[in-house]
């Protein structure tokens, strides 16, 4: 795909953007990358991570390259209007980092032919239109290895947002593999019903170390859990990105949303005009899913075990949803080596048999 | 279902813990309002305390200090409203509502350097013997200092409100305040110095969020606990030891859904959030349909702007 | 030491001018306030206040953001006036959008021009019914509408989650808590009106329902009534008003106003019901109300102004690395700004002697 870009001056006039006004191909002229955030920056979790990707660019491409972010906001006709209004200032390409950024990305696509979008965690593609997201299913089962070896009390946390697939995906990798290394183990879940809540956060956290658990997960965004954690004592997996800094004692590892690679990989391909619209579903062993360091407080063989997987699911010897596996009522979801596939992942609205308690709706 | 490891102490602990912001928000709130005026910016107080309170914290590595500036930091924005309402006669509702939005963007601007920072730990107190008695031990000697100064300031509420001069005709002010004006008190001045308890009480209450329960910074962090603390006041009947039943309910409210998730009971989390507030508007509808009790205790100056004409 | 001393009359000039002055004010401790931050003044509040009606494709979103402002307010400001405080539009917006919403999904394979009206129709019934709770409790047990209505709003927040994730689910949305989006039907998308300008139907029903607001309360007696109540509850009661009907009148109108614009929102703008729907619009909208001096044209252009700083807002952000907390602060500024200069219409400041 060739990007021209016109010639906006008055856009220019009007936004007084900083730079330079632009001319046509990507001869000598930095590449601008727009980044529509739902979250605010802070929130070291999801957008933090997302922004943390941005940056990567500016580091590896420096001038060749201006990044510009817009955060918190709300889905529907506000992201449609920040996105239009990158897209006429000459932005050439635009993360859009959130699935209920669908339909607005779609939208303000067709009137942009030349600006290229990435929707991340979405289905739908255009000519102009990737999506990207990443296997955090393989990360969670890895997570799910260690918290399965290192709990004593056999009781396991898991904080949980909402009953999406991707949730539900996340809970059921982790349970498989805590249970592979522990048949004793036993989940707890707990439904916040928000991305984001840093005193809900810690309230589940507290409810669930009340109830007996010893290491906790989470599918919610900030540090809260990993906060209450170290005070009580007990073990915790970060969310998103490292955080350590919150829980030097208590975090075993953290699950890292590592989009730099694929960020930077995009913008050279808009800046070698080879860009495409592709769907990207990369996991441990293209690097979007990583991991922070393992905690010394693990034992020897248990940090060995961790590392043997994850180097197996990045060679692709392993996947974690290998059967024999049956839904939670009994029934057969997968035949013994069989493996699950991209499409039954996607739409995941079931627990995996083993795990107690109804999935709401 | 295991209900063996139902840990109803450990429930009351984690609730009284949930239910101090409220608490403390509530109690600067009934004074403020006993003097006959109607903030409704106590949102913007708290998280106003919330960021004070932790950027103090951690520059001084001292939770003690922090509160104490989230106190100075909530009566500090609360001048504002102060003088708006008391001297510029500006409408009490409206105004309120500005302090709110005020305090919830320059709380985000205040606080955005201090994301993903580590406060300093506040002790909890440990009486040698008494803290390690079976229940009675966890659920009152255990605690951390901010409960049992609130607790401690519901007395101190209650005292001054009712058993003190200054508290007579402070509750003078808002009963009619022309009365207390030709009696040669200085309305304003008075409902101004309610205004900054106030203001400090709902930042001790935001940065007790910030410090002890969660404890981190993060914009918005408050999540509408000032509303619920307007609503307390009511539910309260202008009462400050029903301030603490009303915090109570609240904050137990949210608690009992997470445990009860926790034991693997599962009730849908949207319909019982709600709880709360219905709650909140039939206790509301009941105290304030008893017309004898309600005008006993809603001060009837309540929302009216003073004015002296000489 | 200076003492505000009452003039005979409310000052005219004034009248109109401490709006312009509380933005003027704004803009100046606003500047101030980017330098602090290390951002260029000038470039900030140019984007902020005059970019967005200079610049075409701003203009063309201001309606867009200013209609369900000015329409919430508008109905919110005919009950200020008679001391009716419904704080709690925001809910109001929501049942109607979810009323409406209903509607317009139950029937998702009808087409046909007359679905709109009805949706819009169900959706004014939805606000007006959530608000008739504040009223009706108020009527009969004397309880704050302040408080209930206020309290509505976290129940209705509740109902939209709930509903968006189990009978309003999308059962195509891979388990997502959305609903269907209703843009993608032609009978459920809000038609263009001015593009240019951002109008859509919504925005023309917004403005017709202005000039009906106008209208009562300039001309019609009820309209009469409610400004009564509001300056003095005596004269009116003296006067034979009725207490309940001005309140059961304010709130359903003001819930109608908020509930229509909540389906103008959902199918105009957002398109899909989810947890996420309310944006505070109901919040905003007060302050559109009081720096409109409750009136209907004054409500124009304060909802006009306030759409113009969240569109600056968002581009501020990517041009000037402006934090988006900065807008919130801004609005609130000039919130304090007005209220703090409206004392000037009724007062003088003079030297004591």
């Amino acid at each position: 795909m060739k990007f021209t870009k016109t010639l906006a001056a008055a856009a220019a006039m009007g936004l007084a953007l900083a730079g330079a006004a632009q001319a046509e191909s990507h001869g000598g002229d930095p590449v601008k990358a727009g980044f529509i955030y739902i979250g605010p920056v802070g929130d070291l979790g999801w957008t933090y991570q997302h922004d943390q990707g941005r940056q990567a660019i500016e580091a590896e491409f420096g001038d060749m390259v201006e990044t510009s972010y817009v955060e918190g906001v709300p889905e529907g006709a506000d992201a449609e209007r920040v996105m239009s209004q990158m897209a006429r200032s000459g932005v050439d390409i635009i993360f859009t980092t959130s699935f209920g950024y669908m339909d607005p990305t779609l939208n303000v696509a067709e009137g942009f032919p030349d600006v290229a979008f990435e929707h991340a965690t979405g289905y739908k593609r255009a000519e102009n239109v990737s999506t990207y997201s990443a296997r955090f299913y393989e990360g969670r089962y890895v997570i799910g290895e260690i918290a399965g070896a290192m709990t004593e009390t056999n009781k396991i946390g898991y904080i949980a947002s909402f009953p999406i697939p991707e949730v539900v995906r996340g809970i059921n990798a982790a349970y498989l593999a805590a249970k592979s290394v522990n048949p004793d183990v036993e989940f707890k879940v707990v439904w916040v019903y928000t991305w984001f809540d840093p005193g809900k956060e810690a309230d589940a956290a507290n409810a669930l170390i009340e109830q007996g658990v010893d290491v906790i997960m989470q599918h919610t965004d900030s540090p809260a859990a990993m906060t209450i954690a170290e005070e009580k004592g007990v073990y915790a997996f970060g969310q998103a990105t490292d955080m350590s800094n919150f829980g030097p004692n208590a975090q075993l590892t953290a699950i890292i949303d590592n989009w730099a690679p694929y960020y930077v990989e995009r913008v050279g391909a808009v800046m070698n005009d080879t860009w495409e619209s592709t769907d990207t579903w990369d996991g441990i062993s293209e690097g979007m899913v990583g991991f922070a360091p393992l905690s010394d407080k693990m034992p020897a063989d248990v940090a060995a075990r961790a590392e043997a997987t994850i180097a197996a699911i990045a060679a692709g010897e392993m996947h974690p949803f290998t059967g024999p596996i049956n839904k939670q009522d009994g029934s057969v979801w997968l035949a013994d080596g069989e493996v699950a596939d991209d499409g039954t992942l996607a739409g995941m609205s079931f627990y995996v048999e083993g795990i107690e308690g109804e999935l709401p709706n | 279902m295991d209900f063996s490891s139902l840990d109803p102490v450990a429930m009351m602990v984690l609730l009284i813990g949930a239910a101090t912001p409220i608490m403390l928000a509530a109690l600067g709130e009934l004074v403020v309002e006993k003097s006959g005026v109607l903030n409704l910016g106590v949102e913007g107080m708290m998280i106003i305390g919330a960021v004070c309170g932790f950027i103090v914290a951690v520059n001084t590595d001292s939770p003690m200090l922090g509160l104490l500036g989230a106190a100075v930091g909530g009566a500090v924005v609360s001048m504002l409203f102060a003088f708006l309402t008391q001297y510029l006669l500006s409408n009490q509702v409206a105004t309120g509502l500005a302090l709110t939005l005020f305090g919830l963007g320059l709380a985000a601007l205040m606080g955005s350097s201090y994301n993903g920072i580590r406060p300093p730990r506040m002790a909890r107190l440990d009486i040698g013997g008494l803290s390690d008695l079976p229940v009675v031990g966890k659920l009152f000697f255990s605690h951390d200092p901010v409960i049992y100064g609130s607790v401690a300031l519901v007395f101190a509420v209650w005292f001054f409100l009712n058993r003190t001069r200054a508290g007579l005709v402070l509750r003078a002010c808002g009963e009619n305040h022309d009365a207390a004006h030709s009696l040669g008190y200085n309305v304003q001045l008075i409902r101004f110095g309610a205004i900054m308890f106030g203001g400090a009480c709902a930042g001790l209450g935001g940065a007790y969020v910030s410090l002890v329960r969660v404890p981190q910074w993060t914009e918005g962090m408050t999540a509408g606990v000032g509303w619920i603390a307007l609503a307390i006041v009511v539910f309260a009947a202008w009462k400050p030891w029903r301030v603490i039943l009303g915090a109570y309910m609240f904050g137990g409210l949210t608690i009992l859904q997470l445990s009860l998730q926790a034991l693997g009971i599962h009730i849908s989390g949207a319909y019982l959030s709600m709880t709360p507030y219905i709650v909140t508007i039939v206790v509301l509808v009941i105290m304030s349909a008893d017309r004898k009790k309600a005008s006993l205790n809603a001060p009837a100056c309540l929302g009216k702007s003073f004015h002296a004409s000489h | 030491m200076l003492r505000l001393e009452q003039r005979q009359q409310p000052s005219k000039i004034m009248l109109y001018i401490t709006p312009v002055l509380a933005v003027v004010a704004t803009m100046l401790v606003g500047a101030a306030l980017f330098m602090v931050m290390g951002i260029d003044p000038l470039k900030a509040i140019y984007l902020l206040f005059i970019d967005p009606f200079v610049d075409s494709y701003n203009l063309s979103q201001l309606f867009v953001k200013a209609s369900p402002l000015i329409l919430i307010a508008m109905g919110l400001s005919i009950g200020f006036r008679a001391g009716v405080w419904n704080i709690g539009a925001e809910g109001q917006f929501i049942m109607g959008a979810i009323a409406g919403g209903a509607v317009g999904l139950a029937l998702w394979d009808t087409q046909g021009w007359w679905l709109l009206p009805l949706m819009a129709a169900a959706a004014a019934l939805g606000g007006a019914l959530w608000a008739m709770i504040p009223a009706l409790l108020k009527i009969k047990f004397n309880a704050n509408e302040i408080l209930v209505s206020l309290m509505l709003v976290y129940v209705a927040e509740n109902i939209i989650a709930a509903m968006a994730q189990g009978p309003l689910r999308d059962p195509d949305g891979y388990g997502r808590p959305v609903s269907k989006n209703l843009e993608r039907h032609d009978a459920t998308t809000l038609p263009d009106v001015f593009p240019s300008l951002g109008i859509d139907a919504g925005g023309v029903v917004m403005l017709l329902l202005l000039a009906a607001a106008f209208f009562l309360l300039q001309k019609h007696a009820m309209g009469y009534q409610i400004k009564l109540t509001g300056e003095s509850p005596r004269a009116a009661r003296f006067a034979g008003v009725k207490p309940g009907v001005i309140i059961a009148v304010c709130l359903g109108i003001s819930g109608a106003a908020a509930g229509m614009a909540g389906l103008f929102e959902l199918t105009g703008a957002a398109g899909t019901l989810s947890a996420d729907f309310g944006v505070g619009y109901g919040f905003t909208a007060i302050i559109v109300a009081f720096l409109g001096r409750l009136n209907p044209v004054g409500i124009l252009l304060a909802g006009v102004v306030l759409a113009g700083t969240y569109i600056g807002g968002e581009n501020a952000q990517f041009a000037l690395k402006l934090p988006a907390a900065a807008v919130t602060v801004f609005q609130g500024m000039m919130l304090f700004f007005l209220l703090g200069f409206e004392i000037l219409i009724n007062y003088r400041v003079r030297r004591a002697t």
